[in-house]
């Protein structure tokens, strides 16, 4: 027995493809074409673009800094993080429920309230350098999620396991790098994919507490945007997104994008 | 080496209200006992206190010499096996044995030989190089039972570790519990909440009630001569039936139910009879007589049920309702008035509550 497809369902699907991949494929378009304007369909073939990114100092720089900024900040935000969700479900039963709440409700506030607020409080009233400002920034705005995936692995995770481990002679501080982070491991590995992601991606945050001489690449691009017209930003975006993709390539092949998604 | 433990008038609390009240237990070197009550009795908090999980509120706990209340959980030295039964998902079936002799700083060579000696012992040994996952509940628990038999603990304790497997499996590890606990000679607590595992295994079993121990005997006696009534009814005495003396003739005690009629007790068999007490028995402690002549409590029978070896009766009678056990010779129909003769050796005599 076949099962007939509905014609209208399959156009319709196929309209609501071009509709989310079409953008994607102008920007890729523009990225390679030979003008000195962006357009579509690409006029001529060139990586002239893709080279260009480098040759502008203010692009390698962002680049950079981006990327110093999502790996301090994710790194910290797992320092922090780890401990926080372990110590939220190991003790689930003796915490208020609103506790693990808490520590997700950053996610709910408005994320250009969160760079205003560190703007003024951290970054004018206390003198911190702005890299240093941009990191806390950064950290604050990935925590939430760390603890949110970190949690949704020890949910699962059995805790007798450990009391196992300390019965047989292993020290607290101990098992729970021999035995629990070993069995949460995944869930490592996602919370730091998804919070490098998020930090490198972010604009909102950054946009307060960017100032002069450091900058991120989004807020780059934003003000190279403002100046010029030019097909780099195309292939900026292009990159931004190869390096996306394949990311999500390597969660998918180690993990399953499923359970990453279902985590946040 | 394997060590008596002694516990000594511990309380203790989950914020402020109080699981466990002046507990005291003291179990000899080599003797399995069983923690047995619903949940909520205090028996697993009792074990956890003993493993260092929970502090105490006050109380000692002594292992040999030792004073348990003073060690960190992974300083005590003690074998557990866990319900659930708590494998290293992420190491080797051999890796999850040797565990505890890593901790001892045992070298590689020497841990993987002993593990794989007890693995030998519970039958896995040929399961050695596989994940946890990839084994059977009842392998799993013997897995367990290896790891924390290879630590040569002078305490073991079983927490429910066999409500996960199936009836079948359930006996069949039971015995091979015990053949390991025998072989071993290891002092074991054994935490469960069936009865029939309990009796089945330990050498003397606690029954547990809010925190409280009710009763600490061997099984043979639990089961024949329960020391209150709610150590009565936890094995299955159905007839709780208070009685009032009301003449002594030496050995023999006449006492009568609120009706007035009475039956007749032999202090020989039953010692010596407080003037006020309940008469406990099984439904097997009472026979359905249709003899009006027979002494025995006056009942009008309710719905029989057949078992077998013998037709069991819903009895309205002045205590109650009992539930008493006819002949098959007999069957009597539903509404017909008998009498309720108790069966001397089924019954035991408790003080009133």
């Amino acid at each position: 027995m076949t099962t007939r497809i509905n014609p209208a369902l399959i156009g319709f699907t196929a309209l609501v493809y071009v509709f989310l991949i079409g953008p994607l494929v102008i920007i890729f378009g523009a990225a390679i074409s030979d003008t000195s304007y962006l357009t579509f369909p690409p006029q001529g073939l060139t990586l002239h673009w893709f080279e260009n990114i480098w040759a502008i100092s203010a692009f390698r720089r962002t680049i950079i800094t981006s990327l110093q900024i999502a790996f301090l900040a994710t790194t910290i935000a797992l320092i922090i993080g780890i401990p926080a969700a372990y110590a939220l479900n190991r003790y689930r039963v003796q915490l208020p429920g609103w506790l693990s709440t808490l520590f997700v409700l950053p996610i709910l506030v408005p994320e250009i309230v969160m760079g205003f607020s560190l703007l003024r409080s951290v970054n004018v009233d206390s003198g911190v350098p702005i890299f240093f400002t941009l990191l806390i920034g950064h950290t604050l705005l990935v925590l939430p999620y760390v603890i949110r995936v970190i949690s949704a692995a020890l949910s699962s995770f059995d805790f007798s396991i450990e009391e196992a481990a300390i019965s047989l002679g292993s020290r607290p501080a101990k098992t729970f790098f021999t035995i629990v982070l070993p069995n949460v491991r995944s869930g490592v590995i996602a919370a730091f994919i998804l919070a490098f992601i998020t930090s490198i991606n972010d604009v909102s945050v950054s946009l307060f507490l960017t100032g002069p001489g450091i900058s991120t690449l989004p807020i780059q691009i934003l003000a190279h945007v403002e100046q010029f017209f030019d097909p780099t930003i195309a292939s900026v975006s292009v990159l931004l997104m190869v390096l996306t993709v394949i990311v999500m390539i390597i969660v998918e092949r180690t993990l399953g994008l499923t359970a990453v998604a279902n985590t946040k | 080496m394997t060590l008596p433990l002694s516990i000594n008038n511990i309380t203790a609390h989950y914020g402020t209200t109080k699981v466990l009240e002046d507990l005291s237990l003291d179990i000899g070197e080599g003797e399995l006992v069983s923690l047995l009550g619903a949940s909520g009795c205090g028996k697993t908090t009792t074990l956890r206190l003993i493993a260092g999980f929970l502090q105490p509120t006050s109380g000692t706990i002594r292992l040999g010499d030792k004073d348990l209340t003073k060690l960190p959980a992974h300083a005590r030295d003690i074998g557990l096996v866990f319900q659930n039964y708590a494998l290293f998902p992420h190491l080797s079936v051999r890796d999850n044995v040797a565990f505890g002799l890593k901790q001892r700083g045992i070298a590689a060579a020497e841990r993987n030989k002993r593990a794989n000696a007890f693995l030998e012992r519970v039958g896995l040994d040929h399961l050695a190089d596989r994940l946890p996952a990839a084994l059977s509940g009842g392998q799993k628990q013997r897995v367990a039972l290896a790891r924390a038999l290879v630590i040569e603990p002078p305490l073991l304790m079983f927490d429910e570790p066999l409500s996960n497997l199936d009836a079948k499996l359930r006996v069949d590890m039971r015995v091979e519990i015990r053949k390991l606990q025998r072989a071993n000679g290891t002092t074991s607590v054994y935490v469960t909440h069936d009865q029939e595992e309990a009796f089945s295994i330990s050498d003397r079993v606690a029954i547990m009630n809010e925190g409280r121990i009710m009763q600490l005997d061997t099984p043979e006696t639990l089961y024949q001569r329960p020391a209150n009534a709610f150590v009565a009814r936890f094995v299955g005495f159905e007839n709780l039936i208070p009685m009032t003396v009301t003449a002594r003739d030496g050995e023999t005690v006449t006492a009568s139910l609120s009706d007035g009629s009475t039956l007749k007790f032999s202090q020989d068999r039953f010692g010596a009879i407080d003037d006020k007490f309940v008469l406990a028995t099984r439904a097997d402690g009472l026979s359905v007589s249709s003899d009006p002549g027979a002494e025995g409590i006056a009942a009008k029978l309710g719905l029989r049920t057949y078992l077998g070896r013998a037709y069991q009766y819903e009895c309205e009678t002045v205590a109650g309702k009992l539930i008493a056990n006819g002949a098959l010779s007999n069957p009597l129909e539903p509404g017909a008035t008998a009498k309720l003769v108790p069966v001397a050796d089924q019954c035991t005599i408790l003080k009133p509550e």
